[in-house]
This record gives C-alpha cells, sequence and structure tokens, in this order.
C-alpha cells in the first residue's frame, strides 16, 4: 500500500476509519499517536495487541454454579423453597447480565480492541443464545470466542462447537445412536462452514447432513460444563459424507469441511461483510479466500484486508453501519463514559436489537440496513442526549415473552446516569479555534467531512459567550446525533 | 443580519424548496389517505407473547384425558363457556363469547407447522417471518406485504408499540411503530430531526438509506398525527395496556388514516408456574380489551371492515407440570374477529389429544395457511409472492 502520497487530513480519516473497524473507535489522542507512525506499522500494532494473553471474562466459577436443573432438583429434596429457588434462577439471569456489561466494558476499553471486534463477530458468526440461564456454559464460550479470535479458524471451528452452551443450543446433547437429532450437523455445515447454496447450487446435500450427525453422536457435556465424548451413545457404524464412506467421529467430519474451499470462502465473504462493506466484492473476496485456506490464519486475513489499498477506497469508507454494540462500545470509548447504574446498558442494547448473549437466532444477527427502521434511527439519533445529558426517556422495548428474563427488563434502563471523561477529550482540541470546532471534532467522530448544510446546523447548537469546554460537549453530542455517525 | 443568521434563514429556504428529495416528492403526489387494499379491509393482528396455553383458552370440556392430564389446573366443565358439544371459551372471556354468540368469532384449532421449535425466540421468528422451522429470514410477512404493495409507505402496516418487530420489516420497506401519534410527532420534532430530514440525497448509499428512512419516519408520523383527529365514540376500553392500544388503533381507523395493517402485542403467556391466576388475568384483559374495540367500531359502523387476528407462538404441553403450569409445547388455536366474514365459528376439529407428538398436539392447518387466505382474500394481495410460495387456502373469508 502507499504511504508516500497522503496527505495529513487523509492520513487521519484512513486511521479514523481503521480504528472504527478494527476495533470501536479511536479516542483523539490515539489518533494523534497512530497518526506519528506509517499506517502498516499501525495495522501490526492492532494485530499484535490482539494476539496478546488477554483477561478472561468472569463472572462465576465452576465450583459454585449450579444450574437450573439441578436448582429444580434441590427443591423437589426439600432443600430449596420457591422463593429460594426464584431467588437463585434470577441470580443466574443477573450473572448472564453481568457477563454481558463485563464484555461490553473490555470492547469500550480500547485495550486489545481488534480481539474483542473479531470475538464480537465470531459471536454473531457462531451465534448461540443463553439457555437455561446457565452463566458458566456462556461465560467458557465467550472465552472461547475471545481466545481463538485472531487465531486458526480450524481450531475456533472445533473449539466453539465442542463448548457445551453450543452443544445444548443446537440440541446435541439430544443426538444419540438409533435417536438422530440432525440439528447439530446442520447448523455446522450451513452456518458454521459452509452455508447452504454457491449461486444456486447447495452445498452438501440432506443426505451428508444425516449421515454427519450420526457422526456427531457422543458430543457431549458433563453437567459442570466439561466436553465429553460418550462412546455409549456414539453410532459407530459406517457413514458417507461428501461421497467419503468411513466410520467417522465429529472431527472428521471437522476436517472435510476445512478441506473444501467453500468454507474458506464463505467464512471470507462473511468477514468481508463485516469489515469491509455489506455488499460483497466477489473476485476479492475469492482472492482472499483462496490465501485463507492454505493455514486458516485469522490475523493473516485480517491484516491482507487492513493493508489493502481498496480497503480504504470512498465505497468502503462510512459504509458500514454500526451494530447497537458497536455503537454504544464507540461511543464509551471516545469520550471515556462510565455507567453508574447497569440496566441502561442493556435498555440499549434490548431497544436496538443487540442483546449480547442473545442472539435472535442461531443465524446470529443480520446486520447492515436491518438494523434500521424509523424507531431505532430515532432512538440512536436521541442516544447522545440520554447518555451525554441524562434526557428523559422515552421508550420502552418489548418483552420477548419468556418468563425467565424478565429480569432483564428490570425497571431503572431509563435512568441513565453516567460519567465522561470530558477533560482528556476536551484537552485534543484545545487548541483549536472555535470556528473551526466544528470540523475538527466531526473529522474524529464521522466518516465523512461536515457538509456545508450541515455545519450550518451544527452551528445553531452554539451560543455566543459559551465557554470552549461548553462548545465542545454541546458539539460532540450534536455530532453524534447525525445520521453519520451511525456509520463507520 | 449577521452572517450565520443569513446561512440559517437560506438554509431554511432552500430546505424547504428546492431541496426537497424525489423519494419525497413522489409521496407527495401520491394520493396519500388511499386505502392500500383494494378492498378498503383493515386486519388488526395481535400477538400474545410467551406461549398462551390454548388447551386452557379454548377447553375441550368433554376431553377424559384433558382432565386426567390437568388434575390441578383444567378449568371444570361448569365453568366453561361452551362453543359447541366439545368445546368452550375460559370463564374470563364472557365478552368474546358474546361475539362468538353475534356471529364475529371464529375459532381454527391445531394451528402450527412441521417440525415445531419450542424456544419462545425462535418460535416467534417463525410466526413472524412465515418461514419453513429450518430456514432463515430477515424480513417478515407483513413487511413483505408491504415491499410488495402499491402504495408502499411506512405507516401503511403500524405497529402500536416504541419498537418495530420483525413481522413489519421488509426488504425495501418497514412499517412504523409508534405508541401514540402525538410522541412520535413529538420526536420527529424534536433536536435536528425534522431539519436534518430535508437533507438531500447523500452520495455515499448508506447514509443516504439512512436520510431517507429519517424523510419517511418524519413525513408519516407528520400525516399520521396530521390524520389523527378522532372524536371517541365514547365507548369505554379497559385500562389495560392491550385496551389502550386497541383504543388507539380504533382511533386511528376511525380517523381515516390509510393503514392496512395493525399490529400490538401483548406478553406474560409464558405460565411455567402457577398458570390459572395469570392466565385468567391476561384472558380476561385480552377478551373485555377486544369486546370493547368490536362495539366501538361497531358504533362506528366499522365491524364488518376491521378482521382481528389472535396468535402465540405455541401452545403448552397437553400435560401440566408439577408447579400448577405448563410447559412448552405446539400447536395452538387462532381466533379470528369481525372482518365481515361468513360466520363459519369454530372452522375446524378439536384437539386430538390422544394422538401426540412426544406430549403435544399435532398440527392440521398450517399458519401460512391463515396468512394466504388473509392476504389473498382478505387483503387482495399477492400470498405466493410473499410467503414464498402457494398455501391452501380456509374457508374462512
Amino acid at each position: 500500500m502507499n504511504e508516500a502520497p497522503e496527505s495529513e487530513p487523509s492520513k487521519l480519516a484512513n486511521i479514523r476509519y481503521l480504528y472504527s473497524r478494527a476495533g470501536f473507535g479511536a479516542t483523539p489522542v490515539e489518533l494523534t499517536d497512530a497518526g506519528r507512525k506509517p499506517l502498516r506499522s499501525v495495522i501490526k500494532q492492532l494485530l499484535t495487541n490482539g494476539k496478546q494473553p488477554f483477561a478472561e471474562l468472569y463472572v462465576v466459577d465452576a465450583e459454585t454454579n449450579v444450574t437450573k436443573r439441578n436448582l429444580k432438583g434441590m427443591m423437589r429434596d426439600g432443600k430449596l423453597d420457591r422463593d429460594m429457588l426464584k431467588e437463585r434462577i434470577r441470580q443466574n439471569v443477573e450473572n448472564v447480565r453481568d457477563l454481558n456489561l463485563q464484555w461490553l466494558d473490555r470492547m469500550a476499553s480500547g485495550e486489545n480492541a481488534l480481539r474483542e471486534k473479531m470475538a464480537l463477530f465470531w459471536h454473531g458468526h457462531f451465534a448461540c443464545r443463553t439457555m437455561g440461564q446457565n452463566p458458566l456454559l456462556m461465560q467458557q464460550y465467550a472465552n472461547t470466542l475471545r481466545q481463538n479470535a485472531l487465531g486458526n479458524f480450524g481450531e475456533l471451528l472445533m473449539a466453539v462447537s465442542k463448548e457445551p452452551a453450543m452443544l445444548q443450543f443446537l440440541n446435541n446433547q439430544q443426538n444419540r445412536k438409533n435417536a438422530p437429532n440432525e440439528n447439530f450437523a446442520r447448523e455446522v455445515m450451513e452456518l458454521f462452514t459452509l452455508g447452504r447454496a454457491r449461486n444456486g447450487a447447495p452445498n452438501y446435500s440432506e443426505h451428508d447432513v444425516k449421515e454427519a450427525a450420526r457422526a456427531f453422536t457422543g458430543w457431549q457435556f458433563t453437567p459442570t460444563g466439561q466436553f465429553i465424548f460418550r462412546p455409549a451413545v456414539h453410532d459407530d457404524g459406517e457413514k458417507t459424507i461428501f461421497g467419503k464412506t468411513g466410520t467417522f467421529r465429529g472431527e472428521d467430519v471437522m476436517g472435510m469441511l476445512l478441506e473444501k474451499p467453500q468454507t474458506a470462502r464463505f467464512i471470507t465473504s462473511k468477514i468481508y461483510r463485516f469489515f469491509v462493506n455489506d455488499t460483497e466484492d466477489p473476485k476479492r473476496v475469492d482472492d482472499l479466500a483462496r490465501h485463507f485456506q492454505k493455514n486458516y490464519d485469522i490475523a493473516s486475513l485480517m491484516e491482507r484486508i487492513f493493508t489493502a489499498d481498496w480497503f480504504y477506497d470512498a465505497k468502503n469508507v462510512g459504509a458500514h453501519i454500526k451494530s447497537p454494540v458497536e455503537l454504544l462500545a464507540g461511543m464509551r470509548h471516545t469520550l471515556g463514559i462510565q455507567f453508574d447504574t447497569p440496566q441502561p446498558q442493556i435498555f440499549v442494547q434490548r431497544t436496538l436489537g443487540q442483546l449480547l448473549f442473545y442472539p435472535p437466532n442461531v443465524a446470529g444477527w443480520p446486520g447492515g440496513k436491518n438494523w434500521i427502521d424509523s424507531s431505532s434511527l430515532l432512538f440512536r439519533m436521541q442516544l447522545p442526549s440520554y447518555v451525554l445529558k441524562a434526557a428523559d426517556v422515552a421508550v420502552q422495548p418489548k418483552e420477548d415473552g419468556d418468563v425467565n428474563t424478565v429480569s432483564l427488563a428490570r425497571k431503572g434502563g431509563q435512568n441513565f446516569k453516567t460519567t465522561v471523561n470530558w477533560s482528556v477529550f476536551e484537552t485534543a482540541f484545545a487548541k483549536i479555534p472555535d470556528a473551526d470546532l466544528p470540523d475538527a471534532l466531526a473529522a474524529v467522530l464521522l466518516p465523512f467531512p461536515l457538509r456545508p448544510d450541515q455545519r450550518t446546523l451544527i452551528d445553531t447548537q452554539i451560543k455566543s459567550g459559551q465557554t470552549q469546554s461548553e462548545r465542545i460537549r454541546l458539539l460532540t453530542a450534536a455530532l453524534m446525533s447525525l445520521p453519520e455517525y451511525q456509520l463507520s | 443580519m449577521n452572517r450565520r443568521d443569513f446561512l440559517q434563514q437560506s438554509a431554511l429556504t432552500t430546505s424547504g424548496t428546492l431541496l426537497i428529495p424525489h423519494f419525497l416528492k413522489a409521496y407527495e403526489s401520491r394520493a396519500m389517505g388511499q386505502p392500500m387494499a383494494p378492498s378498503g379491509k383493515i386486519l388488526v393482528v395481535v400477538q400474545l407473547s410467551g406461549g398462551n396455553d390454548g388447551l386452557n383458552t379454548v377447553v375441550p370440556y368433554r376431553n377424559d384425558i384433558y382432565y386426567r392430564e390437568r388434575p390441578g389446573i383444567a378449568i371444570k366443565p361448569d365453568d366453561v363457556l361452551k362453543l359447541n358439544d366439545e368445546i368452550g371459551l375460559h370463564p374470563a372471556m364472557t365478552p368474546l363469547k358474546a361475539l362468538y354468540d353475534d356471529g364475529l368469532l371464529t375459532v381454527i384449532n391445531n394451528v402450527g407447522y412441521p417440525n415445531p421449535d419450542r424456544s419462545h425466540f425462535r418460535s416467534m421468528d417463525i410466526w413472524q417471518t412465515a418461514t419453513d422451522s429450518d430456514k432463515y429470514s430477515q424480513t417478515g410477512w407483513l413487511g413483505r406485504y408491504l415491499d410488495k404493495s402499491n402504495s408502499p409507505e411506512p405507516y401503511r402496516t403500524l405497529e402500536i408499540d416504541d419498537t418495530l418487530s420483525l413481522a413489519l420489516k421488509g426488504e425495501q420497506l418497514n412499517g412504523l411503530a409508534l405508541l401514540d401519534p402525538k410522541k412520535l410527532y413529538g420526536q420527529t420534532r424534536s433536536g435536528m430531526v425534522k431539519k436534518l430530514s430535508q437533507e438531500h440525497d447523500h452520495e455515499h448509499e448508506t447514509a443516504s438509506y439512512l436520510y431517507k428512512t429519517l424523510a419517511e419516519t418524519v413525513s408519516s408520523a407528520e400525516y399520521v398525527f396530521g390524520k389523527a383527529k378522532v372524536k371517541s365514540t365514547g365507548t369505554t376500553y379497559p385500562a389495560s395496556e392491550l385496551g389502550n392500544r386497541l383504543k388507539t388503533v380504533s382511533q386511528l381507523i376511525q380517523s381515516g388514516v390509510a393503514t392496512s395493517v395493525y399490529y400490538v402485542s401483548i406478553s406474560g403467556f409464558d405460565t411455567h408456574i402457577n398458570q390459572p391466576g395469570q392466565q385468567e388475568r391476561l384472558l380476561r384483559q385480552y377478551a373485555e380489551s377486544v369486546g370493547a374495540f368490536m362495539a366501538d367500531l361497531k358504533t362506528a359502523g366499522r365491524q364488518n371492515d376491521v378482521m382481528l387476528m389472535t396468535f402465540s407462538e405455541f401452545g403448552r404441553r397437553v400435560k401440566q407440570n408439577a408447579s400448577n403450569g405448563t410447559d412448552h409445547g405446539t400447536a395452538s388455536n387462532v381466533f379470528l374477529i369481525g372482518g365481515g366474514m361468513p360466520s363459519q365459528r369454530v372452522m375446524n376439529e378439536a384437539p386430538n389429544l390422544s394422538d401426540l407428538t412426544e406430549g403435544d398436539l399435532k398440527y392440521t392447518v398450517d399458519f401460512r395457511q391463515v396468512y394466504a387466505t388473509l392476504l389473498r382474500n382478505y387483503l387482495g394481495a399477492d400470498d405466493a409472492a410473499i410467503l414464498g410460495r402457494k398455501f391452501d387456502a380456509l374457508k374462512f373469508v
């Protein structure tokens, strides 16, 4: 990629764009620091940080975690009364909530940003919804995604497929010799590796699914959340999958799937649509996929994308609609925002349709334009007023009907109390003359420069006699309320 | 006049005249206010979230298996509001029984779909997208109805809520969600929203999509708010959430808002523990609200133009559980009320409790047959294009 001809503003724009895609945006200080280095070394840094050892998310440990089933057993044995049972189940739901918030904190911190961003992508790809309110299983699942986020795709695929949360979500516990349940095998092919069809031709047959389901029998988990292979329920007979015959087990099926170029193509396409542009460029994806299939190294694939000239093309910049979690984590990161109470961040996720650990189904969040309808767009444009000015919230998300998740809808969601680290943010603009503030702030916050009509509108937010600090705060809230702030 | 004032004023004048985006012009030139369905018919969907227990809603009061499997929660034969010599309504639903007696209620039993899913979220997804249970769709059946209509404006399908359900999301366009026309109008007037909505088309495709959505939101909100100046017929609605929402629907219908489909949901039907009291409260709220709504429309002379359809994402297990509740099940009943249908009353056979799959009812009517009939025969739309294939119509219209 070219380093030399870049002008300062366009370099700043490129770095801003890179941070918004490879992470959750940048603070003004991060932008200034990165601006002093060649872009290629900024990318290297993002990738290296992402590979460093990471701190696991932790809300519960294996010894003290008690599943809902066990709790019900304890009630039958008279060890718990009904109120205690309810309280313990509520506690489990709250632990999943706290796991959600802990992960969001990590995203907002900006540390290992690419790893967290990649893990968020994998959470949508290997979508798994909290079942039976078991925080331990979700904690393990999340850490497996984060651990392997930039590693080897084959290892990630195997590890996440063997996660008890996933085996439970996809009913593999019920997939037994002589009584197969095809759910797991079907989703592994349709959603995790091959995709249903390419150019109208199916990537696998119903027969492949049936036979693969037999191979996955015996993949189970223990009550303490450990993967276990149970030979007694495994069908060890011959299976024919993709034209090959043998006494295959689940690991063999995964191996066969990784051998297929279509797996690399499918994953690369999805990564391209998430990180580059919702509209795929088939030739570029073909090219990336060919390299990816050689060793399935996720970090190399990402490096190839971020260092490509076309990644910075005007048609890609601002083409991505931020997901609700990207929006929230990004806003927090840029301004150093802390929430004083837990519920509002859950409220935002629920209202906008992306609640971590509760994807709508195994296909994950559809993303792109699906995030936007009249209600969600108005709410997104109001969000800065809620977060920065504690404005009254007059919106209530729907209940999902599940009696077990009602505590996620608890009161307090609309009470935004936040602490914003304004002083650090403001310092970066201390030397900017008042007249230039809107454009300087826009260069940090938005994918495009302000248009003259927008600038006029933004100017109406400030009144004469205000201090620079007041101006920066008002302008920032106004810029974050623009439709363009929804884009990265 | 200083520079800023000048810019501000000139921005206002230009945005008011020259810079109206072309899609908005198309919007204004079209005859706003024409109904979307050629027949002028209106559909109101009431979603019961959480999985309403169908067997205690429409009770098979002569069935021994029902009483054997539900010793703690079965409705006594004497309490049932009898519809025929097999089934009757839950005692809390007297207003619904009155509608039945007036020939306005049709009950369809055993509605479901192949390979049922017992997760709330997934099953609701299936009902809202109208896809097979092993397929995923990003659009809802009513969103696709809006896409295919000849007058696609968001307010044509309206959800009475703060957030929009998948059912009303289309490929090209989404329906509109509002809890209260005034509140939404207020939101589109606050801050920079209104002015931003007048911005011209953006050179970037995604940005342009956001501005288009914003412009449609603002003009739809303006249209509905401007239209919704209704005098009430004086009907008293129960002061419940559903009552309030159906009252809003009735006001919009009576104001002549050109909306063809309204969507309303209530929650709380996930009755794993101590079902009887909770379900009774919810069914009473439902029946009283619907009763008031139909009475209101009758007074306004509109009861034959409006059909109300009620469903839940699944019914519940035939056998009760150990906590005097029921667990997630499969097929259940659908209610159709009003709409000027021939009074079919109980459309099909009662559930067969001696032929179950893993303790759950077998469906005999695919819910997409209900949708197909409503789309084609009631709303006059192309059901096969919307549902992706042809489903056999039912004979309720």
